[in-house]
C-alpha cells in the first residue's frame, strides 16, 4: 500500500490545484505521467515499454471530462490501469489441445525460473481435467533434475519417461512414441534451464522442436525479473516461437512488471500465474490483478470501481445541493454509512476518497465497523426533529436516544461532535465542485 | 586468463548494451538537462532502483555546474566514481575461520550451485570444506548437492527429504566440531521473503548456529539472480531483518542482465557483494571486485 500512496499522494499534489474545471489538461497529463512512468520503472517494467505505454495513455486521458464521483487523481490511476489491463490481454488459461494426439507441451527458460515445479503443477492442472499426461525428463545438465522432476510427478499422481542423462533430443522424440504407444494424451516435456545467449543449448530446444511436433511452448518467467524481461523473452521467442508464458512466484511481493515488458515484446498471452509451492497452486492469469499489482495499489482500484457503482449520480447531486444550502442533516449523514457499508466500508476507502487524502487522516479508531453500527443505532433513535435539528437535543433527549440505542450519552455526545465537524468541514470544501464530502 | 578475467567477459556480453548507450548519450554536443534525463533511464535501466538513480545523477549533476564541467570524459569518470562510491557504502567481508556460512534466498536463484562452486572454492585454498543439506524442502535438492559436494570433493551431511533443516545443521554442526572442520557451509531450502513461516525456520537454523557452534564465525549470505529487478531490495531487506545478512552472492551474471541492484543494495542498505558466479561449472566463480564491476559495466 505504500507504493500506491507514494504514487497516488505525488498525483494528489500535481492535482491539488485543480479544482474547478473539469477536465484533464495536456500540462498536468504530463507531470502525472511523469509519477506514473516511474511507479512502472519501480515495478520492474521495461524503460522502453514503459515510455510506449506513457505515450498511449496520455494520449488517451487530456481532455478527458472527469467523471463526478472521482478525483482526478483516481481518475488517471482509472486510465492508467484500464489501458494496463487491456495490454495485458484477456483471462487465457486455454492451453492448446491437437487434433492429433498426443498434443505436446514443452517448457523452455532460464534456470531457476521455476521449470520443473511447474511440469508438476501443470501435470496435476491437467489430470483434474481428465487428460492422461506424460513428462518427458529433457534437463539432462542440472544435477538431479531427473530425480526432482520423478518427486514431483509423484506428488501429482502423474508417470514420467526418462532416459538419464542421454540425448535431450532423442529422448523428447522416444517420449513421445511412448506417450502414442501407451495412450498418453499429452506429452509435456521439461528442458534444462539455459540462457537465452547460449547458442548450443538455444539450438537444442530448435532440435526439439524440429523433431517431435511441439503444439505449445511455453516461456517460463520468474514475475521477479528485472529490465532483463526484454532481452530473454525476444530472444526465446525469436528462436522458438513461444505460444505462451507463464509467471512463476507471483506469491512473493513483487510487483511483477516484468510480464508487461514481456506481453509487449512477444505479444504472447500469459497463460497461468504460479502462485505457490504446493502442486494446487496454479491459477489462470488475471490481467486486472496484475495490472493493480504493477501500479502498486493492490485493491484499491476495485475500491474505485465500487464507488462508482455505489454512488449514484443523483446521491451526488443531492449532496452537492445540500452542501450548497447548508441544510446536511443527520439522515444524510445515516446515508452516507449507508453508501460507506455498500462500498466494503475500510480505512483506504476513506482515504481515497476525493478530498479526504490529503486532508483529513482517519484514524482506525473512526471507522470501526462496529462503531458505524452503534452511530447508525443512535441516529435511528432520534425523532425525525432531532435528525433535521439536532441543536434541539437537550439533556433529556440524549438520555432518551442513548437508552433506545443501548449506548451511553457520551457516545451520542460524541457523534453529534463528528457530525458537527463534518458539516464544519463541509462548509470548507464547498467551492470544490462535484466532490463528494465523506 | 586474469583474476577478474572472467568477470569481464561476461560482463562483456551486457557492456556492449550498457556502453553503447552511454556512448550514444555522451556522443551528443550538450551535456544539457535532457542529458541528465537520459542518464537516468540508463541507470534505471540496468536495474538500479529509482532512488539510487537520482541521487547519483543529482550528484553528477550538481558537481558538473558546480565545476562547470562540459567535458565529457570527465563525466564518465566521475560517473564512475559516484557508482564506486555507491558500492564503497558497504563494508568488506572478511572470512574468519571456522567459519560458518548458511547461503540463503528465494527459489531458483542458484543457491545449491553456489555452494557447490563456493566449496570447490575454498577447497582449492586448501581449506577443509563440509556441506549440509538443509533444504529437505526441495524434491532433490540434496541429490543434487550432493552431485556438487563430490564435483569439489568435499564432505557432505545430509538426511532424509522432509526432515527438519534444523536437525541437519545440528549434525552438520557436531561433525564439524569434530573434525575441526575449516569451513561449513550450510544449503537451505529456497523461500519467498514474504512466506513468514519460512523465515521463522530459517531464524531457528541460525539459532542452532549459535548456540552450538559458539567460537565458529557465522556468515549469512544471500543469493540473488542478476536477472531479478527492483525485487532484490526487498529481498534482501526481509531476510536481513529475519537473521541478518552479511553478504551478497550475485549468480548468473553470465546472461545478459547487469546485476545493477547491487549499486542500490550497498547504497541503500549496505549490504556487500562477496562473491560473483558466471557459469555452471566448478571454478565459475569469484570474488567481487568493484572496480572490475564498474568498468565491465563500462
Amino acid at each position: 500500500m505504500a507504493v500506491f500512496q507514494g504514487l497516488s499522494e505525488k498525483l494528489n499534489h500535481i492535482f491539488s490545484k485543480m479544482t474547478k474545471h473539469g477536465r484533464l489538461t495536456e500540462l498536468e497529463i504530463k507531470q502525472a505521467m511523469r509519477e506514473v512512468r516511474i511507479a512502472l520503472l519501480e515495478a520492474d517494467v521495461n524503460i522502453q515499454v514503459a515510455k510506449d505505454f506513457i505515450n498511449k495513455v496520455s494520449e488517451k486521458a487530456v481532455g478527458q471530462e472527469i467523471l463526478k464521483s472521482l478525483s482526478p487523481t483516481q481518475q488517471v490511476i482509472k486510465i492508467v490501469n484500464e489501458e494496463l489491463t487491456e495490454l495485458m490481454g484477456s483471462t487465457n488459461s486455454k492451453l492448446i489441445v491437437s487434433s492429433t494426439l498426443p498434443t505436446t507441451i514443452m517448457m523452455c527458460g532460464l534456470q531457476g525460473a521455476g521449470k520443473t515445479t511447474l511440469c508438476g503443477k501443470l501435470a496435476l492442472y491437467l489430470k483434474k481435467q481428465g487428460k492422461k499426461p506424460l513428462l518427458v525428463a529433457c534437463d539432462v545438465y542440472r544435477p538431479a533434475a531427473i530425480n526432482q522432476l520423478k518427486i514431483v510427478a509423484e506428488k501429482a499422481g502423474v508417470e514420467v519417461f526418462e532416459k538419464g542423462q542421454g540425448n535431450p533430443v532423442k529422448i523428447a522424440k522416444e517420449g513421445v512414441e511412448y506417450a502414442k504407444q501407451y495412450g498418453y494424451d499429452t506429452v509435456i516435456v521439461d528442458t534444462a534451464g539455459r540462457l537465452h545467449i547460449d547458442e548450443n543449448l538455444m539450438e537444442e530446444l530448435e532440435n526439439i522442436t524440429k523433431t517431435i511436433r511441439v503444439d505449445e511452448i511455453l516461456l517460463t518467467v520468474d514475475s521477479m525479473t528485472g529490465q532483463d524481461a526484454v532481452n530473454v523473452a525476444k530472444t526465446f521467442n525469436e528462436r522458438l516461437a513461444v505460444t505462451g508464458v507463464v509467471l512463476t512466484k507471483l506469491d512473493g511481493d513483487t510487483r511483477g512488471g516484468a510480464c508487461l515488458s514481456i506481453k509487449a515484446v512477444t505479444g504472447k498471452p500469459i497463460k497461468f500465474s504460479s502462485v505457490g509451492e504446493k502442486l494446487t497452486d496454479l491459477e489462470p492469469f488475471y490481467p486486472d490483478r496484475m495490472a493493480s499489482r504493477i501500479l502498486g495499489m493492490g485493491d484499491v482500484l476495485s475500491l474505485i470501481e465500487k464507488a462508482q457503482e455505489a454512488v449514484t449520480e443523483d446521491q451526488v447531486q443531492k449532496l452537492e445541493k445540500k452542501m450548497r444550502e447548508n441544510s446536511f442533516t443527520l439522515d444524510d449523514f445515516l446515508e452516507q454509512f449507508a453508501m460507506l457499508k455498500k462500498m466494503g466500508g475500510a480505512k483506504g476507502l476513506m482515504e481515497m476518497l476525493p478530498g479526504m487524502g490529503t486532508k483529513i487522516k482517519v484514524s482506525e479508531k473512526d471507522i470501526d465497523e462496529k462503531k458505524i453500527e452503534r452511530t447508525k443505532a443512535i441516529i435511528l433513535s432520534m425523532t425525525k426533529k432531532e435528525r433535521n435539528d439536532p441543536s434541539i437535543i437537550n439533556y433529556s433527549r440524549k438520555t432518551r436516544i442513548a437508552n433506545g440505542s443501548g449506548t451511553s450519552v457520551q457516545e451520542v455526545n460524541m457523534l453529534l461532535k463528528q457530525f458537527d465537524q463534518t458539516k464544519q468541514m463541509m462548509k470548507m470544501m464547498k467551492n470544490r465542485k462535484g466532490k463528494l464530502p465523506f | 586468463m586474469g583474476l577478474f578475467g572472467k568477470l569481464f567477459s561476461a560482463l562483456k556480453k551486457t557492456k556492449d548494451g550498457i556502453s553503447e548507450k552511454l556512448r550514444l548519450l555522451f556522443s551528443r554536443d550538450k551535456i544539457g538537462e535532457e542529458f541528465y534525463d537520459d542518464l537516468e533511464e540508463l541507470l534505471i535501466s540496468s536495474d538500479i532502483s529509482v532512488s539510487t538513480s537520482m541521487e547519483i545523477v543529482d550528484n553528477l549533476r550538481d558537481k558538473m555546474i558546480e565545476e562547470r564541467v562540459k567535458d565529457r570524459d570527465y563525466v564518465v569518470s566521475e560517473l564512475k566514481r559516484e557508482l564506486k562510491d555507491c558500492l564503497d557504502m558497504a563494508d568488506d567481508v572478511e572470512i574468519v575461520y571456522p567459519a560458518v556460512i548458511m547461503v540463503i534466498g528465494v527459489n531458483g536463484v542458484g543457491k545449491t550451485t553456489s555452494i557447490g562452486k563456493i566449496a570447490a572454492y575454498y577447497a582449492s585454498k586448501g581449506k577443509s570444506v563440509t556441506i549440509a543439506a538443509a533444504d529437505t524442502f526441495r524434491a532433490a535438492a540434496a541429490d543434487q548437492l550432493e552431485v556438487w559436494a563430490d564435483r569439489a570433493k568435499v564432505r557432505i551431511v545430509r538426511s532424509s527429504e522432509g526432515s527438519d533443516p534444523s536437525a541437519v545443521v545440528f549434525d552438520a554442526i557436531s561433525s564439524v566440531k569434530a573434525k575441526h572442520t575449516d569451513v561449513l557451509i550450510i544449503d537451505t531450502a529456497g523461500r519467498l521473503h514474504t512466506k513468514s513461516n519460512l523465515m521463522e525456520e530459517l531464524k531457528k537454523m541460525s539459532r542452532v548456529v549459535e548456540r552450538e557452534f559458539p567460537e565458529g564465525n557465522f556468515y549469512k549470505f544471500i543469493a540473488l539472480d542478476a536477472t531479478t529487478g527492483q525485487n532484490a531490495l526487498s529481498q534482501v531487506e526481509v531476510f536481513d531483518e529475519a537473521v541478518g545478512i552479511d553478504g551478497i552472492i550475485l549468480t548468473k551474471l553470465d546472461g545478459t542482465a547487469k546485476g545493477g541492484f547491487i549499486v542500490s543494495l550497498c547504497n541503500e542498505l549496505q549490504v556487500p557483494v562477496v562473491f560473483v558466479g558466471t557459469g555452471e561449472k566448478i571454478d565459475d566463480i569469484e570474488l567481487f571486485d568493484k572496480d572490475g564491476f564498474i568498468d565491465g559495466i563500462f
